[in-house]
């Protein structure tokens, strides 16, 4: 296949996938918990670590796990030892970015079969509060002296968007609503809240208007994992591979200050290289099932827009409306997302990609959506309204 | 039971209590020293003498502040300075309750980003000089209203016997009543 940014030698299937409990503290160290999730990935694709050539890692800032040189730490648990391992970081980005570059790996003919492992233990930065390891994202010169929140940011764009959308706090919070409560059918989730309603989340600790702590994710530790083959080898490692259809990145500038952080162009122009590759020319009518990136209840609407499954400031309509519901025409973040199974960075974005693996396979238990599934696409987002990352996957 | 993958994902929940953990101290008594680099070193500067500098691009016309020395969508050097108004409008504006620790602040600070005026230059929604800063002179209502955006606000300087060159010589940006 041939094409701005697209050329590559082989198809690239996903063959299994592993995930940990999220959970606010685990035990576990983080080569630990990429081990589980690395030794269940493995399993499920029925390979040892002796079949695998390479080893992408993923894992936001350092300073959350409090280990530096973060990918060489984890290398061991990630099975990457004497291996061509790398690791990738793109903020909270990162992890849709493992299986962009384990995609990279295989796709050029360099590795035929890439174990792609993500963790975070954001447990470990525990004092003052695990947010305050956010302030070395800040610009130190113009932003940090103001003595920011990470908090502030989101808010600026939630408000933004709310604004150019009118778009009322009530829409948004059904999204906190959905997501928590389709966690309860994901085995590794933090916040199953059954029962929550959207009063519940309008009644919670207001942080920075218009954010309240319903709205956010929690922090998590976990780890995911994923397998990835060439067609080559997938088709001889299972009967079922989900292939890796499209793959997208950019960036956008670190001076947030400068652009309308209405509408998340970053997502936009990352969408349009993954639709691209995939030959998607009508996003909302050709993807199935998304899991758009939700850290904040009000990312999934925005990153619904960005990514085309919605027009602009219709996502909430679209939410209002039930059609973003596992039983809907376009089931968002049938997994829970971020908000219900949690937020250990890396690993939540690869959680993401797990979840559409398990949905095209039909191996979701009590999440698999009502529709068919050919087609779902997982994206993160990350760093100063930055980074896009959008994988598209299908049968 | 959900039936579905992952199949009885592992780790151990645990209390704080219940196991021990070793402490150790981000960086100790460790700090940064940030440069301020070419442009942004003129930009504090200028902060100490009651400006607000930015550079622009002659190419494609945009205006940068905070200011950069080089274009980066042009690739190229930047073309001159600017001395943009110290005063703009509100294009997003929000409440905090939550100090940099996530501690309950006694009253709650609003902040925003101020699109401030150039003289002879109009800008559009997509790219504008743009800072983040305290906004002083809003109510929570006027927050949670929205009437804070759009609004017009105006740098309260610090007198300059107090400024150092810093981002903290403007003490927020005021609303301006009419």
């Amino acid at each position: 296949m041939t094409g701005r940014n697209l050329n590559f030698k082989h198809r690239v299937a996903v063959v299994g996938a592993g995930l940990t409990l999220f959970r606010s503290r685990l035990l576990e160290t983080p080569q630990e918990l990429a081990w589980l999730a690395a030794k269940q990935a493995l399993d499920e694709a029925g390979l040892t670590l002796k079949d695998i050539d390479c080893v992408v890692i993923g894992s936001a800032p350092d300073a959350f796990d409090g280990v530096h040189m973060k990918g060489e730490y984890l290398a061991e648990g990630a099975g990457g030892i004497h291996k061509p391992t790398i690791r990738v970081f793109v903020g909270g980005a990162t992890g849709v970015f493992v299986p962009i570059a384990a995609w990279w790996h295989v796709a050029s003919g360099l590795c035929k079969r890439v174990l792609a492992v993500a963790e975070e233990k954001m447990s470990h930065a525990a004092r003052p509060h695990t947010q305050y390891v956010f302030r070395y994202i800040w610009d130190p010169i113009v932003e940090k002296p103001l003595n920011p929140n990470l908090i502030w940011i989101f808010a600026m764009e939630m408000h933004r968007y709310m604004h150019k959308c009118g778009v009322k706090k009530e829409d948004v919070a059904l999204v906190s609503v959905k997501n928590k409560r389709n966690a309860c059918g994901h085995p590794s989730a933090q916040l199953c809240m059954p029962n929550i309603t959207v009063d519940d989340v309008l009644k919670s600790e207001v942080l920075v208007w218009p954010v309240q702590l319903l709205d956010i994710s929690p922090t998590s530790d976990g780890a995911a994992a994923v397998v990835l083959a060439s067609e080559e080898e997938a088709r001889r490692i299972t009967d079922t591979p989900v292939w890796i259809k499209g793959i997208g990145w950019t960036l956008d500038t670190t001076h947030w200050t400068n652009r309308d952080l209405a509408y998340p162009e970053y997502v936009r122009r990352a969408a349009e290289m993954a639709y691209r590759m995939a030959g998607i020319d009508n996003p909302r009518k050709q993807i199935d099932v998304a899991e758009p990136y939700d850290p904040f209840d009000y990312k999934e609407l925005h990153h619904m827009e960005g990514l085309g499954l919605a027009k602009k400031c219709e996502a909430p309509v679209l939410t209002r409306e039930g059609v973003t519901q596992r039983d809907g025409d376009l089931p968002i973040n049938p997994s829970g997302g971020l908000l219900g199974v949690g937020n250990p960075i890396a690993a939540a974005g690869l959680m993401k990609v797990a979840e559409i693996f398990w949905q095209v396979r039909g191996e979701a238990g009590e999440r698999q959506v009502k529709k068919p599934v050919y087609t779902g696409l997982a994206q993160a987002w990350g760093d100063l309204m930055q980074a896009g990352t959008v994988v598209v996957m299908g049968i | 039971m959900t039936g579905g993958k992952p199949r009885s994902p592992r780790g151990t929940k645990y209390e704080k209590a219940e196991f021990p953990v070793f402490e150790f101290p981000v960086v100790g008594k460790a700090r940064y020293e940030y440069t301020t680099g070419e442009a942004l070193g003129r930009f504090l500067a200028g902060l100490k003498e009651g400006k607000i500098l930015g550079t622009y691009c002659a190419k494609c016309g945009r205006v940068f502040v905070p200011p950069r020395m080089y274009c980066s969508y042009c690739f190229r050097e930047v073309d001159g300075w600017v001395e943009a108004r110290d005063e703009g409008v509100v294009v997003t504006g929000v409440m905090s309750y939550i100090s940099a620790t996530r501690a309950r602040l006694e009253r709650p600070v609003a902040v925003g980003v101020v699109k401030l005026d150039v003289p002879g230059r109009q800008f559009d929604d997509h790219f504008f000089p743009g800072l983040m800063h305290y906004i002083c002179g809003a109510s929570e209502d006027d927050v949670k209203s929205m009437r804070i955006f759009g609004a017009r606000v105006k740098a309260r300087w610090r007198p300059p016997e107090q400024r150092t060159g810093s981002i903290t010589d403007i003490e927020c940006f005021e609303v301006v009543r009419p």
